[in-house]
């Protein structure tokens, strides 16, 4: 990689902003994260803080040993079910419900990404800020759409703020991985996916496209998927691949975390073939690293188009991103006239979710 | 496209063989002739689409990208073919995804010129899969992990045919490889291994340099046609067409070998026809040529035939042992029964004296003959030039007299000469450029011309010099045709410097207006031709 970076239009950036005053003066980064003076809380900190306001469940995003936390009643039951006594003091907060903290008004909107996931929409002193947290704008049967609201700065996300992240769609990917059992009858199927949200949302692409045989799956994905079919999500049949009878899983999809790939668990399959479902299959050196035989396109996260469609929908007085491949992010917001900035927040991993 | 894109993008990940296997089985199951024999073709390295450099995927990406994005991309992919598939913009609308066959087949008759437009139309149809196989397959970079003996054994397993009677016959095979699938499913018998098409080497004439030499023997005499010399083949079940170089140049006349349905090799001159249904001149065929595939519109344009010469091989028996008299009469036979506008006979002038032998020689021009055949009539078909056997009387060549304008340095033993002559004649008040010469001299007048030029240089690039626009060559040449390769609008055929004309002034080197008149517009005049010596030996 000894290409030249063109890092120019970044500094760029940074000068712009600085002159512009506004919210920078109230929400800092800091290196626990984003800090909001007035009100007094952290959002989505990376170490433990007295008050936090979490936009949702996923490790990088949510820890234990907080405080107070507030967070919606999903992501407060997620974290409750991982962390237990080290959650914190939970407070759930509806979508939409506005509450005064300090002198900033508060209101949790919903983003998409996974069950519970929420923007946080700051308000104060006539300006409003929103935490995109992690999102994306395509359909998902177990969670609520993203809605967008317009703000002088909003902060994003950029997982794949890369151009060449264009996501196909979700349904032709699962289509590939039946097509897959039917060329591969004797194989079980062995498809990665993190067991919060990309699990849930596997199965219900797989239920939608009309496959109706129990589902196997590892142990390690057992609880959040009882906690989504608490919430009301079904996912029709599913087994536990520990125990099941090896030939009774020919040519059957066995769901399991990623890091199960080419683990001793996957004796116990015929013959196994693995997929993995993540954004990050789209380049091919990546999902050569996995070594799966089957890459599946499929994301929470917003793609390359999603991002740079939120923010000409949104026009934003400001763009903040908070992490991943920002520095093309910034350029894009650039040279559209809009001033935007790389926050370099710590703690952040970037498979995490995907 | 899709299924082939498909096959790719799983081959790249499977490691194991027999999920290779099975993935192929699939695809040669599932897709359609002619693209699963065009995938094959690619699969087993046959299929060599190598129209595209990568700076031309970068243009075509850089027209499309910002380039800070594009170079950030790059950078992370790593790949200059596969930043260009995700990269593409994906646009509504373009049409279905083209099948593999569109694209093979289109390339090969796409000029140069053209082919980025066609390949930016393509990608416009594809998704970033299709884009990616694409852009592998045109770049050359096909790199999935199948040998062409596990392509050859999935065909095998697929159609439960033993991989040895492929590989067989794979020599004998080529894309889209109809014959074989049609084996492979049954639906004919297996192609016979020994059973190609095959080019026999050409037997030659000398130049004639006197008459005396024809003495005490019979001559069998033709026209030497203005086309190409060729060999048809016809055998086993293929037609091929072989240059006189034995170059395969099938591809580029299947109008003229689809009109032909005999078991035979034939030597013959290849020609195209003119509006008037006549041979028309050589510059029109010399649109046909170097080509590897011809468009529709040239074929309807240019109808390609064969005018036969002689015949080597008639159902399975080789005649090349047989005098030329034999053959002639057994090719009189099969080209009368043929019946097909795609094939005629180079009829046999009969000459009763050597006058009137050197009055045909004469009339060559005018008539758009290249001059005139001599063959033995006891002659034997003989691979190569045997003295003494065949001659060839070419027609006497024009001559103009024009000014040398540019020079280049020549290769080889020659490279510190300039020794390759751009000249031109004139168009009002300017010189044009006609035509480009590097023999007919001398190495004593090299050396003078050598240092002409270097004393009246007045411009270079690079390797060529301008002159000053005096020195006149009298330049020889066969014939004249309207070109787009020089200013004038013309270029000679076969030009070489006949005499260096110190003597003479510039002003006097002639007008392209006179050199226009010498273009030949028909090969075989609309009138019909003298008829005069026009006989068959057997009527």
């Amino acid at each position: 990689m000894a290409r030249a970076r063109p890092a120019h239009h970044i500094r760029m950036m940074h000068e712009q902003v600085k002159g512009a005053g506004g919210p920078r003066d109230w929400l800092a980064v800091t290196e626990t994260g984003l800090f909001c003076r007035p009100g007094n809380f952290h959002v989505d900190p990376s170490r433990p803080v007295a008050r936090a306001l979490i936009t949702h469940g996923h490790g990088d995003h949510a820890r234990p040993g907080h405080g107070a936390v507030l967070a919606t009643r999903e992501t407060a039951a997620i974290m409750r079910q991982r962390f237990g006594p080290d959650a914190g003091s939970l407070q759930a907060i509806a979508y939409h419900e506005e509450q005064q903290i300090g002198d900033v008004r508060v209101r949790f909107v919903p983003a998409g990404h996974i069950l519970g996931s929420a923007q946080i929409v700051l308000e104060h002193a006539g300006q409003r800020v929103v935490i995109s947290g992690d999102y994306k704008r395509r359909r998902d049967p177990t969670c609520p759409p993203f809605e967008p609201v317009a703000c002088d700065v909003f902060i994003t996300e950029a997982t794949f703020g890369l151009p060449v992240f264009r996501h196909p769609p979700p349904e032709d990917e699962i289509a590939r991985l039946l097509g897959s059992l039917r060329l591969f009858p004797e194989r079980a199927h062995l498809v990665g996916v993190y067991a919060l949200g990309k699990c849930q949302r596997v199965i219900a692409l797989l239920r939608e496209a009309g496959y109706d045989k129990p589902i196997y799956i590892h142990g390690a994905l057992k609880g959040l998927l009882e906690l989504y079919q608490i919430e009301g999500v079904s996912f029709g049949a599913l087994l536990d691949a520990t125990g099941a009878d090896k030939d009774a899983m020919q040519g059957a999809i066995v769901l399991a975390p990623p890091s199960a790939i080419g683990d001793r668990w996957t004796r116990r399959l015929p013959d196994p073939l693995a997929a993995l479902a993540s954004g990050w299959m789209r380049v091919r050196q990546r999902a050569k690293q996995h070594g799966v035989e089957l890459p599946l396109i499929i994301s929470d996260h917003a793609d390359w188009d999603e991002l740079t469609a939120t923010i000409d929908e949104l026009k934003p007085g400001q763009v903040w991103v908070t992490h991943g491949r920002e520095e093309a992010l910034v350029y894009w917001c650039n040279a559209r006239g809009i001033p935007a900035r790389a926050l370099l927040l710590t703690g952040r991993e970037e498979e995490e979710g995907e | 496209m899709k299924p082939f894109a498909a096959l790719l993008d799983r081959l790249v990940y499977t490691p194991a063989r027999h999920g290779k296997l099975a993935l192929m089985a699939h695809y040669f199951r599932t897709v359609p002739d002619p693209d699963r024999g065009w995938g094959l073709a690619a699969l087993t390295a046959e299929l060599s689409l190598d129209f595209a450099k990568p700076a031309l995927i970068r243009n075509l990406i850089a027209d499309r990208t910002d380039p800070t994005l594009f170079a950030l991309s790059y950078d992370y992919v790593g790949d200059l073919a596969e930043t260009c598939a995700l990269l593409w913009p994906e646009r509504a609308g373009g049409g279905p995804a083209p099948r593999l066959s569109e694209i093979v087949e289109t390339l090969q008759r796409t000029s140069k010129a053209e082919t980025p437009r066609r390949i930016a139309g393509w990608l416009d149809r594809l998704d970033a899969t299709g884009r990616y196989a694409f852009l592998k397959l045109l770049t050359g970079g096909l790199r999935v992990g199948v040998s062409a003996r596990l392509a050859k054994t999935a065909l095998a397993e697929t159609f439960g045919k033993p991989v040895e009677e492929i590989e067989e016959l794979w020599p004998t095979l080529s894309p889209p490889y109809d014959s074989l699938f049609a084996w492979l499913e049954d639906r004919a018998p297996r192609p016979s291994p020994e059973a190609a098409p095959r080019f026999r080497p050409f037997m030659l004439a000398h130049a004639l340099e006197d008459q005396k030499e024809l003495a005490g023997h019979t001559w069998q005499v033709e026209w030497k046609w203005d086309g190409v010399r060729v060999q048809l083949v016809a055998e086993h079940g293929a037609k091929r067409l072989f240059s006189r170089t034995g170059d395969d140049i099938s591809g580029a006349f299947p109008d003229l070998l689809e009109g032909i349905h005999m078991d035979a090799v034939i030597d013959g001159e290849l020609l195209v026809r003119g509006a008037d249904g006549h041979a028309a001149p050589f510059n029109d065929l010399q649109q046909r040529l170097n080509r590897k595939t011809v468009t529709a519109k040239m074929m309807a344009d240019h109808p390609a035939f064969l005018r036969a010469y002689d015949l080597l091989v008639e159902n399975g028996e080789d005649v090349r042992g047989l005098p030329l008299s034999e053959r002639r009469a057994r090719l009189e036979r099969l080209v009368a029964a043929h019946k097909s506008d795609r094939l005629d006979i180079s009829e046999v002038l009969v000459i009763d004296d050597p006058a009137a032998l050197a009055r045909m020689q004469a009339e060559a021009r005018t008539l758009g003959r290249e001059g005139l055949m001599l063959k033995r009539l006891d002659s034997v078909y003989t691979a190569g030039r045997v003295k003494g056997l065949w001659y060839k009387w070419k027609r006497d060549p024009h001559t103009a007299d024009a000014v040398l304008m540019y020079a280049q340095r020549g290769h080889g033993k020659r490279s510190s000469f300039y020794s390759d002559y751009t000249f031109g004649v004139w168009r009002g008040d300017e010189l044009v450029p006609v035509g480009k010469a590097y023999f007919g001299f001398t190495d004593e007048e090299l050396r003078r011309l050598d240092r002409w030029i270097r004393d009246h240089t007045v411009q270079r690039f690079g390797p060529v010099r301008e002159v000053e626009k005096t020195l006149v060559f009298e330049v020889a040449f066969d014939s004249i045709h309207p070109s787009t390769r020089h200013k004038s609008g013309y270029a000679m055929r076969f030009p070489r410097i006949a005499r260096i004309r110190w003597d003479k002034p510039a002003v006097e080197a002639d007008r392209l207006e006179t050199l226009a008149k010498l273009v030949e517009t028909r090969a075989e005049p609309a009138e019909n031709q003298t008829g005069l010596f026009a006989r068959t030996p057997s009527s």
